[in-house]
């Protein structure tokens, strides 16, 4: 028995296998609908019932879409892949196979760049990403027997597996993070996890930092949620070390996130008995991507978010932080670029400031209605208008957030609003002058303050005015007018 | 190789198939005939031969991404031995994958 000596310093070491749904009409292999939600078995035809006779056709758009994920994760396009048969047996899968890509995947050797907490970017590999399909859906809870349903079964999706280079439970967060943003970006997954469209299994192992060998490693399935990856990760971590640390072993196991009692347990040793015997797929031919189809699809490869991050940092001088918040969704990316069509020739300043705008009270408000950015209420061409009549001193701050709330009733300009509302900042001293005289005389005791000595007494007065004239007086020009009277006599 | 009666046991468990022991001493047979059949291939020299994957010479056969019109879930649950509302219902299984 070996002793630990203390103070010794652990490492992790993780991969991550991510199941992303594709977008698509149809099935991977056949004409049925994907659409989410139907009846039981309302979405299956001979093909997903594993009938027969039948001849799966492979669906185009799969292929053009696991190519764009390859190029947008640096992958190397295999020319010519094949499909394989992977055999198993359970009541949701008709065929006794899933099939899938074995030997011959379409994408290798690509990586994706993560940024860590310190500032340092750091790239994940990618060993490959393939296509294959959903199996069904067994309800074991409903009945005293399990219910079927094949609606899932043949759905397209594309499996990507990162190379063993991440080392912590963070990290695992930030690559699945980045996963999601990509797919998302690309349209070709909507990235819920809740919903089952994005999954996440991850091989996990601890090594004495500085050791060139992996330790024995636990494979984690199960980690459904975002919240879950990072929790069920750390868990596991230090369950390893744990047991190394009591001069204990790691046993190579499946294991189940329990996310009720936040703690893996064991899957049976029965249901991972698996013996896949993959072999190729003799009903689909060989899948040949030459030049000029990839050379297609990469034109309608987007601008993808770690260099639309670095662009809006460079372009428009926004801090790093509010960058990558602009960018986390495209939608909400595009959002703010269409926000900034009226300020274009406008300074670093007003970019900023419809980034705040655009981060506080319109992203507070999508959050508050749980709606997505091309729900939103208010045409992303108003928040920029707004910020112009802010900055040419039409209406002031506080005024503007009172046009937002009525923008987000009525569909109307901010121009037209104010005036409609009567909203327009008085910025003509001499209609604030009168004003600024009346609330003088109204509080001579406060004057006398003032000229005692007590400055402070300034703020009192301008909110006075600001009060009697509904807020539309511009701040400024009263604090001016109020200073000049006051120091004057 | 030599196929015994213990992988023709765990090939049918595989498959959720039973047998009696007098079918499973057939199969062994057969097994091993096959096998022995198809270990004449090794004898030739392979080195330079890419491996085959389908014997036709086909690529690309796609389809567009179009939904057609599934199968009516009367017909889909017609061969069930077992079903309630529009699921198939099959033993309970214990636990999930």
């Amino acid at each position: 028995m070996t002793t630990v000596a203390e103070g010794i310093q652990y490492e992790p070491v993780i991969g991550l296998e991510v199941h992303a749904q594709m977008l698509t009409e149809s099935k991977a292999f056949c004409a049925c609908s994907t659409q989410f939600g139907r009846k039981a078995n309302h979405n299956v035809c001979p093909v997903c019932l594993g009938m027969p006779g039948v001849l799966p056709v492979l669906n185009k758009k799969l292929v053009e879409f696991i190519v764009l994920m390859g190029l947008a994760t640096n992958c190397s396009i295999t020319s010519r892949s094949i499909f394989a048969r992977k055999n198993y047996f359970y009541p949701d899968l008709p065929k006794g196979y899933q099939i899938s890509q074995y030997e011959e995947p379409i994408c290798r050797n690509g990586f994706v760049e993560i940024d860590l907490p310190d500032g340092n970017r750091k790239k994940i590999g990618i060993t490959r990403i393939h296509m294959e399909e959903d199996a069904g859906k067994s309800i074991h809870d409903q009945d005293e027997d399990t219910l079927i349903d094949i609606n899932r079964c043949g759905v397209p999706l594309i499996e990507i597996v990162s190379e063993p280079d991440i080392r912590s439970a963070r990290e695992a967060y930030l690559y699945l993070s980045k996963i999601k943003q990509i797919v998302t970006y690309l349209g070709i997954c909507d990235g819920n996890m809740e919903e089952g469209s994005l999954r996440c299994d991850a091989n996990v192992s601890v090594r004495k930092t500085g050791d060139e060998q992996f330790g024995t490693k636990t494979e984690v399935k199960n980690l459904n949620s975002f919240r879950y990856v990072e929790k069920a990760l750390e868990y596991e971590i230090h369950r390893q070390i744990d047991l190394l640390e009591s001069a204990d072993h790691v046993v190579q196991e499946t294991l189940l996130w329990d996310a009720d009692n936040g703690i893996v347990v064991p899957m049976r040793s029965k249901e991972e008995a698996h013996d896949y015997r993959y072999f190729p797929d003799p009903d689909l031919v060989p899948v040949v991507v030459d030049e000029p189809w990839i050379a297609g699809i990469r034109e309608r490869l987007p601008e993808l978010p770690t260099e639309r991050r670095d662009r809006f940092i460079e372009e428009y001088e926004l801090p790093r932080y509010d960058a990558d918040v602009l960018t986390v969704t495209r939608d909400l990316a595009d959002y703010y670029e269409a926000a900034l069509q009226p300020v274009k020739d406008g300074k670093e300043k007003s970019y900023k400031a419809v980034s705040n705008w655009v981060m506080g009270d319109v992203l507070r408000v999508a959050n508050e209605r749980a709606i997505e950015m091309d729900q939103f209420p208010i045409s992303p061409e108003y928040i920029g208008e707004l910020v112009t009549l802010i900055e040419d001193g039409t209406i002031s701050g506080k005024i503007a957030k009172d046009v937002f709330e009525i923008m987000l009733e009525e569909q109307k300009s901010p121009a037209v609003i104010i005036q409609e509302k009567g909203m327009k900042q008085v910025s003509d001293t001499s209609e604030i002058e009168p004003v600024v005289q009346e609330i003088l005389g109204k509080y001579p005791d406060q004057v006398a303050e003032y000229r005692g000595g007590k400055t402070k007494v300034l703020g009192f007065f301008v909110g006075q005015v600001m009060r009697a004239t509904k807020g539309k007086a511009n701040p400024q020009i009263v604090n001016d007018l109020i200073k000049k009277s006051l120091d004057a006599e | 190789m030599k196929v015994t009666i213990k992988d023709v046991e765990y090939i049918a468990k595989l498959a959720r198939l039973e047998y009696s022991d007098e079918e499973k001493k057939t199969f062994t047979k057969q097994f091993n005939t096959i096998l022995e059949y198809i270990d004449k291939l090794n004898e030739l020299n392979t080195d330079d031969i890419e491996p085959l994957s389908h014997v036709i010479e086909l690529s690309n056969v796609v389809r567009e991404d179009e939904v057609k019109q599934s199968l009516p879930v009367e017909e889909v649950l017609k061969n069930a031995p077992s079903k309630t509302d529009t699921f198939f219902k099959v033993p309970k299984v214990i636990g999930g994958t």
